[in-house]
């Protein structure tokens, strides 16, 4: 990165926190703190929430899994469009028709206090402890890359994201997200864009071969429930958590419960139902041409180049070969390549065997690739052998002009300090509406309640800072925080659908049911853990749905519910 | 169901307006817009599967 790249990136990233201060200045009370101004239009909604949802691993990560993975991925999100639906038919006029703050007000309403408190510790648990985890993943990778200190950075980024949502508030957050997800589609459509320029085979070539590797296979329409991505797991793991994630989990129903109408909040989510999918494809269409484009332009034989370099200092002729074999190998995939090209194009590989050729030489190359995993594992057992989050920074730091480097990088930190800043001022809303103005401090005034939600965004933003200051201590723990976090949301949107679908459940029986169903899911999740029987996790949020449901059912059925409130 | 409660903290603002009529050109209600939105996905998932199955 050169001057103008550091230009461009904090220009970008100050500009826009500025902005967004200078618009949300003079707000007070407490609906305009945690709702905005009442005024947000359908297109804001639309593309905060889109921002809330598409982290800076988004942008980072996604590219890398297309080019490791191919398009398989995208099933994750074929239950978005319908999950969207059901909220903006039930869910959003709920909401708007109570007119909370929160979802969990929404359940001590129709419920009572102890089923509030419930789904909003539920939150608060979740996303309180992951909260560290939206500011180091992609600082730990851009620090990495470009040798910042990592401490350094987190610091900025976390500072500057307590900042303006503390101070500016739900509107700051939505006005902020608008132009940061501006900034995100600039750069992925220019690195598109540029990808496609400098491809040496046209576009349609470029999908064969892409298709020869099998990085084309959008989806698997499979029934096996072991496999992480297929249309049913998409579907029906994925609508529960689909729902649960849009419907309940304050930091997205924070954004659209602010529309000016219902119309528009409706219209915003909408919008996301029709762009996520070819959005998602997008991304992942542009790591499958990378993968083709490092067909023809020889890629390092392992993308974290720091790790690589640190690994060599160890037994430097040990990886000096490693890159030399890679190097011939990567050679002869792409003569195999071109051959295959020509041959296709004349007919002349009707039997496939030059087709197969072509994938032998690449798995040559995918051997040398797993050696060179295992010299860099060998030579430091903590270095992290998945490279796959360092393929697009890799390709942006090598092909693209600088400016747009920076814009790049600009778009990689918008992406980390909106859904950092959704998430914080869903902390700190769920923490001052559901627990401190419902347990502590009854009754204050309007502007009490506008001082303590500041300071309790403020202090989710320091945990959030702590947090991922000490994560490179416990990486195993910010692994188990994600995958611990994947295993609530079933059991929160239970608790949501008995609220709006089974009128005749009270609130003792939707408790009970949602801790028993809690239980469950985490005794299946951790007895099944490294097991043959382990199955993907977006089951466990059907699985935890079902349950609440199943069990406050019965529960008011056998009438426990009724005797304890009776008793 | 129980009734509204009032609880501290609780807006102070009237709900907004329910609107029946979604403003678009031609979508004029709201099950004809997410019809629309669901016709799009099958349409997505569709060509996915085409995409899927022409590189065999």
């Amino acid at each position: 990165m050169n001057l103008l790249d550091y230009l461009v990136l904090f220009g970008t990233m100050l500009g826009i926190a500025a902005y967004g201060l200078w618009r949300t200045r003079g707000q007070r009370g407490l609906s305009g703190y945690l709702k905005g101004s009442g005024k947000t239009g359908w297109a804001t909604i639309g593309l905060s929430v889109m921002a809330t949802q598409a982290s800076a691993i988004t942008f980072i990560s996604v590219p890398g899994q297309g080019y490791q993975d191919g398009l398989g991925f995208i099933q994750n999100y074929f239950a978005m469009p319908l999950a969207l639906i059901i909220i903006a038919a039930v869910f959003l006029p709920m909401y708007r028709r109570l007119n909370v703050y929160t979802a969990y007000e929404f359940l001590g309403q129709r419920f009572d206090a102890k089923t509030r408190l419930l789904g909003a510790g539920l939150f608060l648990l979740q996303r309180g402890l992951g909260a560290g985890i939206t500011i180091y993943a992609p600082a730990i990778v851009l620090s990495t890359v470009f040798g910042w200190p990592l401490g350094l950075t987190i610091i900025f980024s976390g500072l500057l994201v307590i900042l303006y949502t503390a101070i500016g508030g739900n509107e700051a957050v939505t006005v902020t997200q608008k132009y940061q997800i501006m900034v995100i589609f600039l750069g992925m459509a220019i690195a598109l864009v540029v990808l496609l320029r400098r491809m040496p085979v046209g576009f349609g070539d470029a999908l064969a071969v892409a298709g020869a590797f099998r990085k084309l296979d959008a989806v698997d329409y499979s029934t096996d429930i072991h496999r992480r991505y297929t249309v049913w797991s998409g579907m029906f793991g994925g609508l529960c958590l689909m729902l649960s994630y849009f419907g309940t989990d304050q930091s997205q129903v924070q954004r659209y419960i602010s529309g000016a109408s219902l119309r528009e909040s409706r219209l915003g989510l909408m919008f996301n139902a029709l762009c996520k999918i070819p959005m998602q494809f997008l991304i992942l269409l542009l790591g499958v041409l990378m993968f083709v484009f490092y067909q023809f332009e020889r890629p390092p034989v392992f993308f974290n180049q720091s790790s690589w370099k640190s690994a060599a200092a160890h037994n430097s002729a040990k990886f000096h070969t490693i890159e030399q074999r890679y190097a011939a190998s990567c050679q002869e995939t792409e003569e195999e390549i071109f051959f295959w090209l020509v041959s296709r194009e004349n007919g002349l590989d009707e039997d496939g065997q030059q087709r197969a050729k072509v994938v032998a030489a690449h798995e040559q190359s995918e051997t040398i690739r797993a050696e060179a995993r295992e010299a860099v594992q060998a030579a430091d057992v903590h270095a992290q052998t998945n490279d796959g989050d360092y393929v697009f920074i890799t390709f942006i730091l090598a092909q693209l002009p600088h400016g747009v480097i920076g814009l790049l990088v600009a778009a990689f930190f918008a992406a980390a300090l909106s859904s950092k800043a959704a998430e914080l001022s869903a902390l700190g809303s769920t923490t001052t509406v559901d627990i401190y103005s419902h347990l502590v401090k009854h009754g204050a005034g309007d502007a009490h309640y506008v001082k303590a939600s500041k300071w309790f965004t403020a202090m989710w933003g320091f945990v959030a800072l702590g947090f991922a200051l000490f994560a490179h201590l416990a990486e195993n723990l910010i692994q188990a925080v994600n995958i611990i976090g994947s295993v609530f949301y079933g059991v929160v949107l239970g608790l949501f659908l008995v609220a709006f679908f089974v009128k005749w459940v009270r609130g003792t029986a939707v408790f009970w049911g949602a801790v028993l169903a809690q239980a469950l899911v985490f005794s299946m999740y951790f007895g099944l853990k490294n097991t043959p029987h382990e199955i993907s996790y977006l089951w466990y949020n059907l699985i935890g749905c079902s349950a609440c449901i199943l069990f406050s059912v019965v529960i008011e059925a056998a009438g426990i519910g009724k005797k304890a409130v009776g008793g | 169901m129980k009734p509204l409660e009032p609880s501290p903290g609780q807006s102070d603002e009237k709900p907004g307006i329910d609107d029946k009529e979604t403003g678009l050109p031609v979508l004029k209600t709201w099950p004809s817009v997410y019809l629309f939105v669901f016709v799009a996905f099958v349409l997505c998932v569709l060509l996915l599967t085409i995409l899927t199955r022409a590189f065999p």
